[in-house]
């Protein structure tokens, strides 16, 4: 009888851990195999992409390449930011080698250039005389090299603005200037905020990309930084009190209900539907409040992203394409990556879905087309403005020792600023104090900053 | 085993011979290896595919190893551990772990057992309100935890919010304002028809004899459930929570989609994930994988000993 009931707690016991261990060690190593073979002629190119709007028309878009390119099929596999960005690391990281072409954030390109994970792309683009690489932005094109070398090309280039529905601001005769103060913007949205519809939609996601994409911004124009010039964290800092405390007093008196499961395409809905009336966010999404389908196209205004201290905060972003040292296919994957960054595919959006659809913020040709200029009267020229005016090189009123706007780049950022999001979180659904906050992400932002100190 | 009668007439002298304990045991011995050959090709493939990869993990936690610097691996001895241990994200993830199953294996249970209680009367369109209860079980995690953040949850075009307004009642962020209860709700909706199941098989099984008995007797209906068909129903009960708990402690869906382990919700395996997707420290990740397969044998050790009749030794029932 005891022999019989060891033996039982035994084997349930190495269930367990034969459980346990099955999800640890899938988690821990990712294999591979998810490219099929390149024989035979026929070509399968497997894309990790972003879950927005422009790369979704890419996917829509993929069987013109498929007709023009036989023997060749494109896979596309579509995650949320979050997740394409843990997913594409392991495997990049790992030289699994799944992916062919991955779409990886301007925080992304620089470290894995360095770290040889990626192809280099300038030969290939240089030689190509159509395909005009000077004509990609330079603030985008800058901040995609390391060490001389393109290593990834941009799809879309982005900055933030403050969108705004002009019909609500005008009911409540709110007018607010092409570049206004968080102040003023903090006090329109309190004006307009009703019950069943927010003043203003802010990010509140718990993710380095998501809350912490707007809110360093916001830090920044108040004096705060996340690192000094010697990698010092400086989060502990009566700025970043003050930053943090004025994102959450706005979203308390005016912002959308429920902040943690708010981020880029919820608070889109949200304006779409007519239940925010203001917005502070990637300025790729004016594009998409005036797409053909959208109920408040010609009702949005636009305008600089709001500051206190600094002249500038919007923030430099770009999702580009590029490809992993691993993959097995390289020649087909820069085919399809040019084919994806050209003039002829902006030309082809346009035609084939609508010139409001086109990705922006990529090539400065884009600009210059008559149907595009008038599809994107409304955003385009405050895009180029503001896009043109930030600097990467010091985004804030101190200087810094990285090159960047609404991130760190250094590899534990995405770390770092995952753990303070939650953090930050936690304060804004008023679950903790903003000292407690800001004091525990400040140590954690030390320990990655020891690692960088010279 | 025992000596059968044979056409040749036996001796007592064979009788003596074939009963002398060596034999006895050779001969048990014997058969025993001849089970145990059945039973080996299934153990080493076990072997194989667990204790390999296993030991595969111990090996990971204890290097130093992130993935963000793929140049920088070296062996750690017990850092990881350390690290792991007083960080101070084991206790509160452990905490998160064992409150979200508690509850949700708790309610699961109770509504389980409402709807086995239910469905197990005879009815018009038993066999439809079957298939629909059964439904949330079938629907895949992810797409469930999907279905209630924009449906159910959202504060714009959530249904329940919808239901508070028409109620004039105040509107519920819920997961910033409640994330365990958003998980909560979420488990408990996806594991109700899972206990239902269990639950409702033990009620078929049940003896309609001995309740016509009860009732002869004058047992109320309250009195029959709670004297007769509960303690019958235990063992299925025990099953239930046992295999609900052991899904739902490594349930990562739900939280990943609706809370990101804000608010207390940070499970182990959502920390694990964490460790090994976000910070991509693999060496880290791996230790926190080791603490969590000792912390679960030992938990199911005990708790398989003491607290589940069903495993014990079957004189008691």
């Amino acid at each position: 009888m005891l022999a019989n009931k060891r033996m039982l707690a035994l084997g349930t016991g190495a269930v367990a851990v034969a459980m346990t261990v099955a999800a640890c060690s899938s988690g821990a190593v990712q294999s591979g195999g998810g490219s099929t073979g390149a024989g035979g002629g026929s070509v399968t190119l497997n894309v990790a992409t972003v879950n927005n709007g422009q790369m979704k028309d890419m996917e829509k878009l993929k069987t013109e390449y498929e007709k023009a390119n036989p023997g060749t099929k494109v896979n596309f596999q579509v995650m949320e930011e979050g997740d394409l960005r843990a997913a594409v690391t392991a495997d990049v990281a790992s030289g699994a080698g799944q992916y062919d072409i991955v779409t990886i954030g301007a925080y992304e390109t620089p470290q894995w250039g360095s770290n040889g994970w990626l192809v280099d792309l300038t030969p290939e683009l240089q030689s190509d005389a159509s395909y005009d690489v000077n004509d990609l932005l330079p603030p985008v094109r800058d901040v995609n090299t390391f060490d001389g070398k393109l290593f990834a090309v941009p799809f879309y280039g982005e900055s933030s603005i403050l969108m705004y529905n002009k019909e609500v601001l005008d009911k409540a005769g709110v007018k607010l200037s092409q570049n206004p103060t968080w102040q003023e913007v903090a006090d329109a949205a309190k004006k307009v905020n009703t019950p069943d519809r927010a003043g203003i939609c802010m990010r509140g996601k718990p993710g380095w990309g998501d809350l912490f994409a707007p809110l360093t911004t916001v830090v920044q124009t108040f004096g705060g930084s996340w690192y000094d010039s010697s990698w010092k964290a400086t989060v502990n800092t009566p700025e970043w009190k003050e930053a943090v405390s004025f994102y959450k007093k706005m979203l308390d008196d005016s912002g959308e209900k429920d902040p943690v499961s708010y981020s880029f395409n919820e608070c889109l809905t949200a304006l779409k539907e007519g239940k925010a009336a203001m917005w502070a966010d990637a300025s790729v999404a004016a594009s998409m409040l005036e797409a053909a389908d959208s109920p408040v196209k010609g009702k949005m205004g636009y305008a600089h992203m709001p500051v206190n201290k600094t002249k500038e905060s919007g923030w430099l972003w770009s999702w580009n394409l590029a490809i992993p040292a691993s993959t097995k296919q390289k020649d087909a994957a820069v085919k399809f990556v040019k084919w994806a960054t050209s003039k002829d595919y902006i030309k082809l959006v346009g035609t084939k879905i609508g010139w409001s659809n086109v990705p922006p913020g990529s090539r400065t040709s884009t600009y210059e087309l008559p149907e595009y200029k008038d599809a994107a009267k409304a955003y385009a020229p405050i895009t180029l403005d503001v896009m043109s005016s930030v600097n990467p090189k010091q985004p804030g009123v101190n200087p810094q020792p990285w090159v960047g706007i609404q991130y760190v780049s250094i590899p534990e950022f995405q770390d770092v600023g995952n753990q303070c999001a939650q953090l930050v979180a936690d304060y804004l659904a008023n679950r903790g104090t903003i000292d407690d906050a800001l004091g525990k992400c400040q140590s954690i932002a030390q320990q990655a900053g020891d690692k960088h100190k010279k | 085993m025992t000596t059968t009668t044979t056409t040749t007439q036996p001796t007592e002298l064979d009788d003596v011979r074939a009963v002398t304990a060596t034999d006895k045991r050779r001969l048990q011995r014997k058969e025993l290896w001849r089970n145990r050959s059945l039973v080996l090709p299934a153990v080493i493939f076990l072997i194989l595919l667990t204790q390999i990869p296993f030991l595969t993990t111990i090996g990971f936690s204890l290097t130093k190893w992130n993935l963000l610097y793929p140049n920088e691996r070296a062996f750690a001895g017990f850092d990881n551990y350390t690290s792991a241990l007083t960080s101070g994200d084991l206790w509160p993830s452990i905490v998160a772990t064992v409150l979200i199953t508690a509850f949700s294996v708790t309610l699961a249970v109770l509504f389980g057992l409402l709807f086995a209680v239910l469905l197990d009367r005879q009815f018009h369109g038993r066999a439809v309100a079957r298939t629909l209860m059964i439904t949330p079980f079938l629907i895949m995690p992810a797409a469930a935890a999907l279905i209630w953040k924009y449906s159910m949850f959202d504060t714009n075009i959530g249904m329940l919010n919808w239901l508070f307004r028409a109620l004039h009642l105040p509107v519920v962020s819920w997961s910033t304002e409640h994330p365990m209860m958003t998980v909560v709700i979420v488990l408990t909706w996806q594991f109700t028809p899972f206990m239902m199941l269990i639950l409702l098989a033990g009620l078929q099984g049940q003896d309609k004899g001995i309740l016509e008995a009860a009732q002869v007797d004058g047992a109320g209906t309250w009195r029959t459930f709670t004297w007769i068909t509960l303690p019958h129903l235990r063992m299925y009960i025990e099953i239930g929570v046992l295999l609900g708990s052991v899904i739902i402690l490594q349930v990562f869906d739900p939280i990943a989609i609706l809370t990101k382990g804000t608010g207390g919700t940070k499970t182990l395996a959502y920390l694990l994930y964490e460790r090994a997707f976000i910070g991509l420290d693999v060496g880290q990740a791996a230790a926190y994988g080791v603490v969590t397969v000792i912390l679960t044998i030992i938990v199911a050790t005990i708790a398989l000993k003491s607290v589940f009749k069903v495993f014990m030794a079957g004189g008691s029932r």
